[in-house]
């Protein structure tokens, strides 16, 4: 009867459980994942399959790593500006604004690549810049500070083009988002660099703990000699940056700008898989490889409506309902309310 | 402040209406005035309920998608399935009405972000659109023949026809609601400090379920009003919409933060708008995208403006 006798200290017998999968926050995201990929492999056995043609790789698992490659440069942004308490709308306009101004310096044969690829990512730095420099200087909610340049950049894009979506070939350019490298497609060393890189930076030096001190009390890390301010004007232009390069990539694979299209609707993509991720869009702890994992996620939604025939335009549905769904379940009320309904009976 | 802010409204929208009507000969007319409402109703209508909600302290991103959805229903029921129009848009408000409390519902009791619930609605909305339809339905129906050519003449060319005449009535009975009942003054004392309102014994719970309730029927209408003036219902339609009716709100000088603003502000926020488009056809010269561009720069203009007014109060007291 001891044995069998409740701890009083611990009531929960899932305990030690639950104290376990709190040190593994990953453990959703990649529960949910691996449900969608289970789902896939049932319903059209070869989905993981892989084969090689001409010396390439070829495959579902490496299109969803090639076609997600956007979503997790954005989500990696986007990771930081929710980090340090804020959110950016703008990513869409910044890829479509980047991808135009590349479009038009990749036409002009006398241009070294160089220039085709840094000037437009100087310009997303820019675009960041003017966003940070809104929320910290002017103290506009970052909300509607980067709805701003939501609204007028793709106006901005269409200005550089002249409406028109300006088609080149330029070879280098072309295999930015369309080139493979020892097998791979290009676009997942481009995402292993730069997830390298902001790993790199954020874990192995303080700046990722300048970070989360901001999102989580600003006043206290500005007391503590953080300079808030600085932090966050920086997440805005890293999260420019990361835009102008997934700007770059979309322009690359279709081999002409589309202010109008290039990552039209992305910004809400990438805000999704960092929640789905498991950063809280309070601001405060922050977890890249959660994002990445949501990016991934929302990456193999979409391929799974396409495989089932859903018509792309109603992907967004599914999505939404996953994304409310995990945020109901983070949610203390939403559970202490299902907790509620189902003990009810039992106590009766 | 707010009196201040309303002030600056009005003398930017005299100011651009007189810059144009100088500029384009013809643009001074009962017609373009007329035009001005019937153009802007849906957007209008939107902006109305974006109001409650943005003085409530929150905000509303899915009402394009709730346009876009009720059209697609509204014309759906009438042409698919034969159901009398004024009953497909009595189902179409009430589903509006219906998920715009599910949404104050999940931002109240759950105290999820409105802008993330608002961002999911949009989603489900504007797929749930699709679902119904994946291309425009043109709506043929006797009722919506006459409702296309009804309206009040002003002048020989000018009539107001049948969206304005919606948008001024529920304008009318908006501000009714905001500035002369309870529930207006529950929505003000929300969005001024949450806290102190539930103090007072204000419902803040139901106060903030309404106000979504009451900014999904204003989308549904202006969805409807939308089949009205296309004689279509497309799903595809009011892409960007919550970013235009967010933008006529806070240049009407509403405060995103809550608890500051009025509903003839929103009005002027609409007209300044729905001007700009209209001189930018006058003028020929620039294109469409330049009213993006522009329409950004006043949301930028007004919100530095705002901010400036703010600082100088709390300096004063």
């Amino acid at each position: 009867m001891s044995t069998t006798r409740p701890d009083p200290l611990h009531p929960d017998p899932l305990h030690k459980l639950r104290a376990y999968f709190a040190g593994f926050p990953l453990l959703w995201p990649l529960v949910g994942l691996a449900a969608l990929l289970l789902f896939n492999v049932v319903y059209h056995p070869g989905f993981l399959a892989l084969e090689v043609r001409d010396g390439h790789l070829y495959g579902t698992p490496v299109d969803l790593l090639h076609q997600g490659a956007k979503g997790i440069l954005l989500a990696i942004g986007m990771t930081l500006v929710i980090a340090s308490g804020g959110i950016d709308l703008s990513v869409g306009s910044v890829m479509a604004l980047a991808g135009a101004a590349a479009a038009l310096l990749a036409k002009r044969a006398d241009l070294p690549l160089v220039a085709v690829i840094v000037l437009p990512l100087l310009l997303a730095a820019i675009a960041g810049l003017w966003n940070g420099l809104l929320v910290t200087r002017i103290g506009i909610q970052p909300i509607i500070a980067t709805l701003v340049l939501m609204t007028s950049g793709r106006g901005l894009a269409m200005l550089l083009t002249g409406g028109q979506n300006p088609a080149f070939d330029r070879s280098g350019f072309i295999f930015l988002g369309n080139g493979h490298l020892l097998g791979l497609p290009f676009t997942i060393y481009l995402v292993a660099a730069a997830l390298t890189t902001a790993g790199l930076l954020l874990r192995r030096t303080a700046l990722g703990l300048f970070l989360e001190s901001t999102g989580d009390n600003e006043r206290a890390s500005r007391a503590s000699g953080v300079d808030a301010r600085l932090v966050k004007t920086a997440v805005y232009v890293v999260s420019g940056v990361c835009a102008g390069l997934a700007g770059l990539v979309a322009t690359s694979n279709i081999k002409q700008a589309d202010p109008i299209r290039t990552g039209e609707m992305m910004e809400l993509d990438a805000i999704f898989a960092v929640v789905v991720g498991g950063t809280a869009l309070t601001g405060g702890r922050f977890t890249l490889a959660g994002s990445v994992v949501g990016a991934l996620l929302i990456q193999t939604l979409t391929q799974t409506m396409f495989y089932l025939g859903v018509p792309p335009p109603i992907a967004p549905v599914p999505k939404a309902i996953i994304v409310l769904a995990v945020c109901l379940l983070q949610s203390a009320g939403f559970r202490r309310d299902v907790v509620g309904l189902v003990k009810r009976p039992i106590r009766r | 402040m707010s009196r201040l802010s309303f002030a600056a409204t009005a003398v930017v929208l005299v100011l651009l209406f007189g810059t144009a009507s100088w500029l384009y000969p013809g643009f001074l007319s009962a017609r373009v005035i007329a035009n001005l409402f019937g153009d802007n109703a849906a957007l209008g209508i939107a902006a109305i309920g974006m109001t409650f909600v943005i003085l409530s302290g929150g905000i509303d991103l899915s009402v394009g998608a709730v346009l876009a959805f009720t059209s697609t229903l509204v014309a759906l029921l009438v042409t698919r399935h034969a159901v009398p129009p004024l009953l497909a848009i009595a189902l179409g408000l009430a589903i509006g009405a219906a998920f715009g409390a599910v949404m104050g519902a999940m931002i109240h009791r759950y105290e999820l972000p409105p802008f993330l619930v608002t961002l999911a609605g949009m989603f489900f909305a504007r797929g749930m659109a699709f679902v119904l339809s994946l291309e425009s339905l043109g709506i043929s129906h006797p009722f919506y023949r006459s409702a296309a050519t009804f309206g009040i003449p002003l002048s020989a060319k000018a009539t107001l026809n049948a969206p304005a005449l919606i948008f001024l009535v529920l304008f009318a009975a908006a501000s009714c609601l905001l500035h002369a009942t309870r529930f207006g003054r529950d929505v003000y004392a929300v969005g001024g400090h949450e806290p102190s309102a539930r103090l007072l014994g204000v419902a803040v719970g139901k106060t903030k379920i309404a106000v979504y309730a009451l900014s999904g029927t204003c989308s549904a209408l202006a969805g409807v009003v939308a089949t009205l003036r296309m004689g279509s219902g497309n799903p595809a339609q009011g892409t960007g919409f919550e970013l235009d009716a967010i933008a006529c709100v806070v240049i009407g000088g509403t405060l995103l933060s809550g608890g500051v603003g009025s509903l003839a502000g929103t009005l002027n926020g609409v007209l300044i708008f729905g001007t700009i488009q209209i001189a930018l056809v006058f003028d020929g010269r620039l294109n469409s995208w330049w009213a993006r561009i522009v329409v950004g720069a006043l949301l930028l203009l007004f919100i530095v403006f705002q901010k400036l007014l703010a600082r100088a109060a709390s300096r004063r007291a």
